[in-house]
């Protein structure tokens, strides 16, 4: 191996299994690397170097007694701090949950990770409590854009976003509500996966909207994005979200091409707001895979009100009793949303449930006739930080809230998409959206833009 | 509704959840509010079914 920081997870599990390189070499550089960059990036909130280098000691103890290693051997990787870690308080971006007492056990993600050989090396920075799109935490500081430091990695994925694209692992779980893969994805110039609702399992997670949380990995290119998540398939009886589906791996028809697949650029709501980098990250990826036709997801902007509503209603139920008791210790623009959440007539929220379903069904009639809908990942690039409003089509709207715009209504019924990154003088997403279960058109899709290389995972400037 | 309707309801509803607001989070805590009405009217305003089911489905 060449380059171990900008190396791919299934280069860096090849090299091991052919011995090129140790386990124990690529989790100490991965460690050196921390500790020399992420004082510039804010990605990392724990190291978990004693646990990294034993796991990945028992790796190469298993290459030299000539055992089976698995497909992400020796890999480094790490975790958004809302996922279980054992022997860390699961903080999830906020300061209250740092009296939590350590976790007994891993997360199933990092479990089923780690079986297929990859080597957990920390948890990384979140917005508090995963409401948030700007990847800013109030009390851990920023995670920092790596193709520009002074901008915004995207939320509330924002240390997984950061710590991939700055090279200093080349894989990261994210959680995803609204967009909070998708958008640092975006932001970062990463590509990243939401499945399906209830593919993969959240148990050992700290929840934010038990409705809408799906979890998922972000990499820098598609094949380490499949090859993890065909290692986390599965159900988990622990998780009542948890589809009872068997694991359907993907990572060995990546190369299958789009011959057959029938692809549209989503309309009407997905072409509003649009900055022109944006614009044109949509139009380059449907001039490569020929689209000529464009369909509309019909009322998605009530579907956009609908899960703002659900978020914000069940994220203050989820909360009611520290904001009863510790208001004071929140993130204040998370306890002032929280708290107005907590206002919201529960007449509300079951209508909201029920054009939840109506909207679903509208939608999967839509996808009868087309196999992946186009649509923008984010409504521009990385705002920088500090920055509390944008003008989307001259109305001046708060980044907060807004950078979710094109992804809300998207994982409101739990479709998968794969965010794929278009270069820039800044990186911005693209969504490739398929219907419930398809993650495999969405990935192979993803893959084709990658080989033209209309997408495509920049290396950062000096990184 | 007008401010003081808002800060009405903000009132009751702090008391009846058992939130102390403190009066520095009263002016966001509004503006939350009133975007979360503003989608309230958004989710209440299209026709549904009588039968219409919610999304959730509990399985016994």
């Amino acid at each position: 191996m060449q380059d171990l920081a900008w190396g791919g997870a299934t280069e860096i599990a090849a090299a091991v299994a052919a011995g090129t390189v140790s386990a124990r070499a690529v989790t100490d550089a991965a460690l050196d690397r921390i500790a020399a960059r992420d004082g510039a990036l804010g990605a990392f909130t724990d190291v978990t170097a004693e646990r990294a280098r034993a796991r990945a000691a028992s790796v190469d103890t298993d290459r030299a007694a000539g055992r089976a290693l698995g497909p992400l051997a020796g890999v480094p990787f790490a975790v958004k701090n809302l996922f279980d870690v054992a022997g860390l308080p699961t903080r999830a971006g906020s300061a209250i949950n740092r009296t939590r007492a350590p976790a007994r056990r891993d997360s199933v993600l990092v479990e089923r990770l780690e079986r297929a050989g990859a080597v957990l090396v920390g948890a990384l920075n979140m917005g508090e409590y995963a409401y948030d799109f700007t990847g800013e935490n109030w009390h851990d500081g920023p995670s920092r854009n790596p193709h520009d430091t002074t901008r915004m990695s995207g939320g509330s994925s924002g240390g997984s976003g950061a710590a991939v694209a700055g090279g200093l692992v080349p894989l990261a779980l994210g959680s995803d509500t609204n967009g909070s893969i998708r958008v640092p994805a975006s932001l970062c110039g990463l590509f990243g996966l939401k499945p399906t609702f209830g593919r993969l399992p959240r148990s050992g997670s700290f929840p934010f909207v038990a409705s809408l949380d799906h979890l998922g990995p972000l990499a820098r290119n598609v094949a380490d994005l499949a090859c993890a998540y065909d290692a986390m398939q599965g159900p988990d009886a622990s998780d009542p979200g948890c589809a009872a589906r068997a694991a359907e791996p993907v990572a060995g028809r990546l190369g299958a091409g789009i011959g057959g697949l029938r692809v549209a650029r989503a309309g009407g709501y997905f072409r509003m707001g649009l900055t022109g980098e944006a614009e044109a990250a949509v139009a380059a990826v449907c001039a490569a895979l020929d689209v000529a036709r464009e369909v509309e997801l019909p009322e998605a902007a009530r579907a956009r009100a609908a899960a703002y509503l659900i978020t914000a209603t069940e994220g203050a139920a989820l909360h009611l009793g520290r904001l009863q008791r510790q208001a004071a210790a929140f993130d204040p623009d998370v306890r002032d949303r929280l708290i107005a959440g907590a206002m919201v007539p529960a007449a509300v929220v079951a209508q909201a449930q029920k054009f939840r379903r109506w909207y679903r069904d509208a939608v999967l009639a839509v996808f009868a006739g087309v196999d992946a809908v186009i649509a923008p990942a984010t409504p521009c690039a990385a705002p920088l930080l500090g920055q509390k409003t944008f003008l989307l089509d001259g109305v001046e709207l708060p980044v907060r809230a807004n950078m979710g715009l094109y992804t809300q209504p998207i994982s409101f019924i739990g479709l998968p998409v794969v965010a794929v990154p278009v270069a820039g003088a800044l990186p911005i997403g693209v969504q490739v959206i398929a219907s419930p279960w398809r993650e495999d058109v969405a990935l192979r899709i993803a893959a084709h833009l990658e080989a033209m290389g209309v997408a495509r995972a920049q290396r950062p400037e000096g990184w | 509704m007008t401010d003081q309707d808002l800060d009405a309801m903000i009132d009751a509803a702090a008391r009846a959840l058992g939130i102390a607001i403190q009066p520095g989070w009263r002016a966001a805590v509004r503006a939350n509010l009133v975007v979360n009405l503003r989608m309230a009217d958004a989710v209440l305003s299209f026709p549904l079914a009588d039968e219409a089911e919610p999304a959730p489905v509990f399985t016994a």
